[in-house]
């Protein structure tokens, strides 16, 4: 199990082949208030950096992109029911979508949390 | 988010705001306030409940000086300036030849002046038209020393009248001189979030002083852009920019209110203000090109729990196109989505259904009437 994020301000919890996803602290911070998500079909599969939901708050909208290429697995439909779980625990509860990989080579080039954090700080 | 354009303005509130843990943003060519750290929601809820402070020093202040102001004055917008009494504030539409909004502002009718307020992204475009217009027939006097703040909140009646008693007599669109906590300021009972309040203008260089004292209030909280937008949205009010441009004439805008009897056909100075022919033919509502619409704002909201934003297209049940939104958000004191937008007229009924588009996907909507939320301004 390890921890990555990507430059579009994403985290990914990958266990083996799957991997759960969500929007980081920065992300949710620079957002504001979480007021809707919109989450992708499960069964769905995606290429890396499509865009695969969306997350608004009052103020503005962000799409949400797959971090790497897959199928949709699950959807977080508490997260979908109270969008504010998206800043209250933007890594835990607030997960967006656990996805099956496609390729596993594509960890490698997602950012650890230094890095991640560096670039985050810098955005 | 630390990276602010060199060039951008700053307020004389902009040390306090940056104390207090504002995100800034640039807004009107000024580095702003988008948002205190308790965040929009929470600002928005404050205001609606008990008392929030706004720096919008970011907006015109101008006087107009001489007897012929007023008359003046009524050449560039489609208002009854001359009968306003002294004590007084009207809401006004600045228009261009075409009967197109250039702005929309508030004055105020004083013994000595009249005191008019204007958008901030305007204010040198306005200033320089009413100079050029009827600059030769009184004084046009920016005033670019003064800041301006706004108190708004059920609960801010409260807190002002604390420290400047008398201010609890005045009624919406009065106002008056007040020391306030021994700061000399002009303030009127107005402001841009359907809620009771003012808005204060104090010079510069009192204005951090004067910002403390009312924070130093039990009722006060700061207040970002960002809820000032979702406030005056659920309250009715258009943004110029969004809802209303150089486009749009009033009627389209549904404003004909803003416009008085004085100043339509049979009224005692009927017309005489920019694009007046074709306002006038389109208050008639007569056949032709110069009395039909094109399009009518409207308020939505959308059926499921879905944002719809500025520049969704919407279209009738079979797909057709009929329009945009103009502004869209969820709000937060009505917790559902709600919108701004320009349809044809035959879909601005109230009740009508119309769908949005939003990524691609339909969101249903109903015209509703605005406010969204009840306006609760004092009127004594």
């Amino acid at each position: 199990m390890s921890i990555k994020y990507t430059e579009d301000h994403e985290w990914l919890n990958i266990e083996g082949d799957i991997a759960t996803v969500g929007i980081t602290t920065h992300a949710q911070d620079a957002l504001g208030d979480v007021v809707f998500v919109d989450l992708p079909a499960v069964g769905t599969s995606f290429a890396q950096k499509d865009v695969a939901g969306v997350v608004e708050s009052v103020k503005a909208a962000a799409d949400v992109y797959m971090p790497v290429s897959g199928e949709i697995l699950e959807v977080n439909e508490a997260l979908r029911a109270d969008p504010a779980l998206a800043n209250t625990d933007p890594l835990g509860a607030g997960w967006f979508f656990k996805v099956k990989l496609s390729d596993v080579s594509q960890i490698a080039a997602l950012l650890d949390e230094t890095t991640y954090n560096a670039f985050s700080q810098n955005a | 988010m630390s990276d602010l354009p060199a060039s951008l303005q700053l307020t004389p509130l902009n040390a306090l705001h940056l104390e207090l843990g504002a995100r800034m943003v640039p807004f009107a060519g000024y580095s702003m306030p988008v948002q205190y750290p308790v965040g929009l929601m929470a600002e928005h809820h404050h205001t609606r409940t008990a008392a929030g402070l706004f720096d919008v020093s970011h907006m015109g202040q101008l006087r107009l000086v001489g007897a012929d102001a007023a008359a003046a004055f009524e050449t560039l917008v489609p208002v009854d300036v001359i009968d306003l009494p002294v004590g007084k504030q009207r809401y006004g539409l600045l228009l261009n030849d075409d009967g197109g909004i250039l702005d929309d502002l508030m004055f105020f009718k004083r013994a000595e002046d009249i005191f008019v307020i204007v958008n901030g992204a305007c204010k040198v475009e306005d200033i320089a038209h009413i100079q050029a217009k009827i600059g030769q027939r009184c004084e046009v006097i920016p005033m670019p020393e003064m800041a301006l703040l706004a108190l708004q909140g059920p609960q801010a009646v409260d807190a002002l009248a604390r420290l400047a008693p008398g201010v609890e007599k005045l009624v919406f669109m009065t106002g008056g001189q007040f020391d306030v906590a021994g700061i000399p300021c002009f303030l009127t009972r107005s402001g841009y979030t359907g809620e009771d309040g003012f808005e204060i203008s104090v010079h510069s260089s009192q204005a951090e002083a004067l910002a403390r004292v009312l924070l130093a209030q039990p009722e006060v909280k700061p207040i970002g852009l960002g809820a000032r937008n979702s406030l005056r949205l659920e309250a009715g009010l258009c943004l110029y920019g969004n809802d209303l441009d150089t486009t749009t004439t009033p009627v389209e805008a549904g404003l004909n209110w803003a416009i008085q009897k004085v100043r339509r056909a049979g009224g005692a100075r009927e017309g005489g203000f920019p694009g007046a022919s074709k306002i006038l033919a389109a208050l008639a509502g007569g056949a032709g090109a110069n009395g039909t619409l094109a399009r009518k704002r409207v308020g939505l909201v959308a059926l499921e729990r879905i944002p719809v934003r500025e520049h969704t297209a919407l279209q009738d049940t079979a797909g057709k196109p009929i329009g945009e939104v103009t502004s869209g958000l969820l709000g937060p004191t009505v917790d559902q989505p709600i919108a701004m937008a320009y349809v044809a007229p035959e879909f601005s009924a109230i009740g009508t259904r119309v769908n949005a588009i939003v990524r691609g996907k339909i969101v249903p909507m109903e015209v509703v009437t605005m406010p969204f939320t009840p306006n609760r301004y004092f009127r004594g």
